[in-house]
C-alpha cells in the first residue's frame, strides 16, 4: 500500500458516496453539488492515471461550465419542486432489473481481464500534451472530427446570436 | 550543490535522512515531507496575506488623500492584527433559513481556490510546488472552483441580495473567462509550453513576452481584474444597490476568509502577470536564475507591483453597469483576443527563424498595428453613434 493507493481508495469512496447522494438528495441544488463532488473525484482519478490534461479539462468543463449551468437552471426553478413528491415512479422494478443486468454484464466482462499487480505499468510519454495537440490537427488522426466539432460549436453560437438578436 | 543554489533539495535530503534515520519507511517520509512543504507554502501565503491587508488599506488611503492606519505599530504596520482579533471574536451568525453546510463550505472553497493557484507558481528556478505541463489550464480550473464558491454562498445565504450578487458575479466570471483563456494562449504559443517554468525559461533565453505581445498582457490584466471581481468590475458587491452582494450574510471570520481570499487572489494574479509577461524570477535583481532567494524576491516584487496596478485601477475607475460590462466583454475583448491570437500565431510562424531583434520588432509592431486598428474602428463607431444620437436632438428641443 502506498500513497497513490490511499488516494485512489479515498477518491473512489468520494465518487461512490457522492454519486449515491446525487440520486437520493431531495434538494435539487444539493444533488447538483453532490454531482460536482463526483466529477471532482473523477478528476482525481485522472491525475492518478497520469492524465493531467484530462483532469484539468474535467474540472474546467464539468465543474466550471456544466455544473454551474445546472445550478443556474435549478435555481431558476421553484425551490420546493421535489421536496414533497416521491422520488420514484411506477417503473422502478424495471429500472432495477435493467441496472442489475448491466452490472452483471460489466462484472462478466471485467472477470475476463485478469487484473493483477504483476503486469508492468504502461509507459507514460513525457510529451503527452504535445502528442495530443498534434493528433488533433494531423490529417492521419483526428483533424476531421476536430473540425466537425468546431463547425457544430459555430452553428450553436450562430443559433444563439440569432435567437437573441433584436429584430428591427 | 549547496543551500544557496538549491534550497528545496538540500532541505528535502536532510529531512529524508533524519526521518529514515528514525526508522520511517521511505515512501512515508516522502509523503510527510511533501505535506510539510505544502503546509509551509500555504502558511507563507497566508502570512503574506496579513501584510496585504495593510498594503491595501494604506494604498487606498493614499489614493483617497487620507493617511490610512497609522496608530498600531510603525506606519500602522500591525493594524491587521487588531482586525483579525475583531473578526475572530465577532459573533458568528448563520441566518435562519440558510443552508448550513453549503453556507459554511462556501468561504472555505473561496479561499481554497486561491491557495490552489500557489501550487503552480514558480517562485524561482527550482522552488515551486509542481511544474505542471498544463499549469495555465490549471489556473482556469482553480478559477472555476472560485465561481462555484460564490454561487454556493449566494444561494445558501437565503437572501435575495446575495443571490443577485452571485448571479452577477457568475455571469461576469463565465464571460471574462473566454478572453482570459485566449490571452493565456499567447504565452503558451510563444513559449511552446503551458508550464509556468517553461514560460519563464523561454523569456530568460529570449525577450519578455510583454515586448512580444503588449496587447496580450493588457488583455490578460483586464480579464484578470474582472475575474477577481474588483472595481471597475465589482458590481457583484454594489454597495449602493445590493449591499455587498454574495457575502452580505457572512460575519466574523467567514467574511474574513472571503476578504483574505480576494486580496490574495489579486496578489496572485499580479504574480501571474509578472511570470507570464515580465520574465518571472529574472528581474529587477540579477542572478535570480542561479540563487533562488533572489528569484523569490523578484517574483514577489513583481507580484506586489501588479497588485498595486490592480489597486490603482480599482480606486481610479468607477463601477460599470452590468450591460456595459458584458457588452465590453463580448463585443470588444473577446473579438480582440481572437484577432490577437490569430495575428500572433501568423507573425510568430513567419518570423520565428529571424534574429531575435527582428523577430521581436515584428511581433511588437504587429501588436501596435492591431491596437491602432482597433482604436480607429472604435473611434469611427463612437462617431457614428454620436451622430445618430445628435440628429433628432434639435426636433426634441422645440
Amino acid at each position: 500500500m502506498d500513497a497513490s493507493q490511499i488516494i485512489f481508495f479515498l477518491s473512489a469512496a468520494l465518487i461512490l458516496v457522492s454519486a449515491l447522494f446525487v440520486v437520493t438528495a431531495r434538494n435539487l441544488v444539493h444533488a447538483a453539488l453532490w454531482l460536482i463532488a463526483t466529477l471532482f473525484g473523477v478528476a482525481v482519478l485522472y491525475v492518478l492515471l497520469e492524465a493531467g490534461f484530462l483532469a484539468v479539462v474535467q474540472v474546467v468543463v464539468y465543474i466550471g461550465a456544466i455544473a454551474i449551468l445546472f445550478i443556474f437552471a435549478v435555481m431558476l426553478t421553484r425551490r420546493d419542486l421535489l421536496s414533497q413528491s416521491s422520488q420514484t415512479n411506477a417503473n422502478w422494478p424495471v429500472a432495477l432489473g435493467v441496472s442489475a443486468l448491466s452490472l452483471a454484464a460489466i462484472a462478466f466482462i471485467a472477470r475476463g481481464f485478469g487484473f493483477s499487480l504483476d503486469r508492468p505499468l504502461a509507459p507514460v510519454p513525457t510529451d503527452s500534451l504535445e502528442r495530443l495537440g498534434q493528433a488533433l490537427v494531423s490529417p492521419q488522426q483526428f483533424v476531421l472530427p476536430f473540425e466537425v466539432a468546431s463547425v457544430l460549436l459555430v452553428a450553436a453560437l450562430v443559433g444563439a446570436v440569432y435567437v437573441a438578436m433584436n429584430k428591427k | 550543490m549547496n543551500f544557496w543554489t538549491d534550497p528545496i533539495k538540500v532541505i528535502y535530503d536532510w529531512l529524508m535522512i533524519t526521518l529514515t534515520g528514525w526508522g520511517m519507511s521511505g515512501w512515508l517520509a516522502d509523503v510527510l515531507i511533501n505535506l510539510l512543504g505544502i503546509i509551509v507554502l500555504i502558511t507563507a501565503a497566508m502570512v503574506l496575506d496579513i501584510l496585504l491587508v495593510w498594503v491595501e488599506r494604506k494604498v487606498v488611503a493614499r489614493f483617497q488623500d487620507r493617511l490610512g492606519p497609522n496608530r498600531v505599530g510603525p506606519f500602522g504596520l500591525f493594524q491587521p492584527f487588531p482586525d483579525i482579533i475583531k473578526l475572530i471574536i465577532k459573533e458568528d451568525i448563520t441566518p435562519a433559513g440558510a443552508d448550513k453546510v453549503v453556507f459554511n463550505l462556501a468561504p472555505i472553497l473561496s479561499l481554497a481556490s486561491v491557495i490552489f493557484l500557489w501550487a503552480v507558481i514558480p517562485l524561482a528556478a527550482n522552488v515551486y510546488g509542481v511544474d505542471l505541463n498544463v499549469a495555465l489550464l490549471y489556473l482556469v480550473a482553480a478559477g472555476a472552483i472560485g465561481t462555484l464558491s460564490i454561487i454556493m454562498a449566494g444561494w445558501a445565504s437565503n437572501n435575495k441580495y446575495a443571490l443577485l450578487g452571485a448571479y452577477r458575479m457568475v455571469a461576469v466570471m463565465i464571460s471574462y473567462e473566454i478572453p482570459m483563456i485566449v490571452a493565456l494562449l499567447i504565452p503558451t504559443l510563444l513559449a511552446g509550453t503551458m508550464s509556468m517554468k517553461g514560460i519563464t525559461l523561454a523569456q530568460q533565453d529570449g525577450l519578455w513576452f510583454v515586448v512580444l505581445s503588449p496587447l496580450g498582457m493588457l488583455l490578460f490584466l483586464v480579464a484578470a481584474i474582472a475575474e477577481l471581481g474588483r472595481a471597475p468590475f465589482d458590481l457583484s458587491e454594489g454597495e449602493s444597490e445590493i449591499v455587498s452582494g454574495f457575502h452580505i450574510e457572512y460575519s466574523g471570520m467567514k467574511f474574513g476568509l472571503f476578504y483574505a481570499g480576494e486580496l490574495l487572489h489579486a496578489f496572485t494574479f499580479g504574480a501571474f502577470v509578472g511570470i507570464l509577461f515580465f520574465g518571472g524570477w529574472n528581474w529587477p535583481l540579477p542572478w535570480g536564475d542561479k540563487y533562488p532567494l533572489i528569484g523569490i524576491f523578484n517574483v514577489l516584487a513583481k507580484g506586489m507591483f501588479f497588485y498595486w496596478v490592480i489597486m490603482w485601477v480599482k480606486y481610479t475607475v468607477p463601477r460599470l453597469r452590468i450591460d456595459h460590462m458584458l457588452a465590453f466583454n463580448w463585443k470588444f475583448l473577446t473579438p480582440l483576443a481572437f484577432a490577437l491570437l490569430i495575428v500572433t500565431a501568423v507573425v510568430h510562424a513567419i518570423f520565428k527563424d529571424l534574429p531575435l531583434w527582428a523577430y521581436g520588432l515584428a511581433m511588437f509592431l504587429s501588436n501596435i498595428l492591431l491596437g491602432w486598428a482597433v482604436l480607429e474602428i472604435l473611434r469611427s463607431n463612437a462617431r457614428q453613434e454620436r451622430a445618430a444620437e445628435e440628429t433628432p436632438a434639435p426636433a426634441a428641443q422645440h
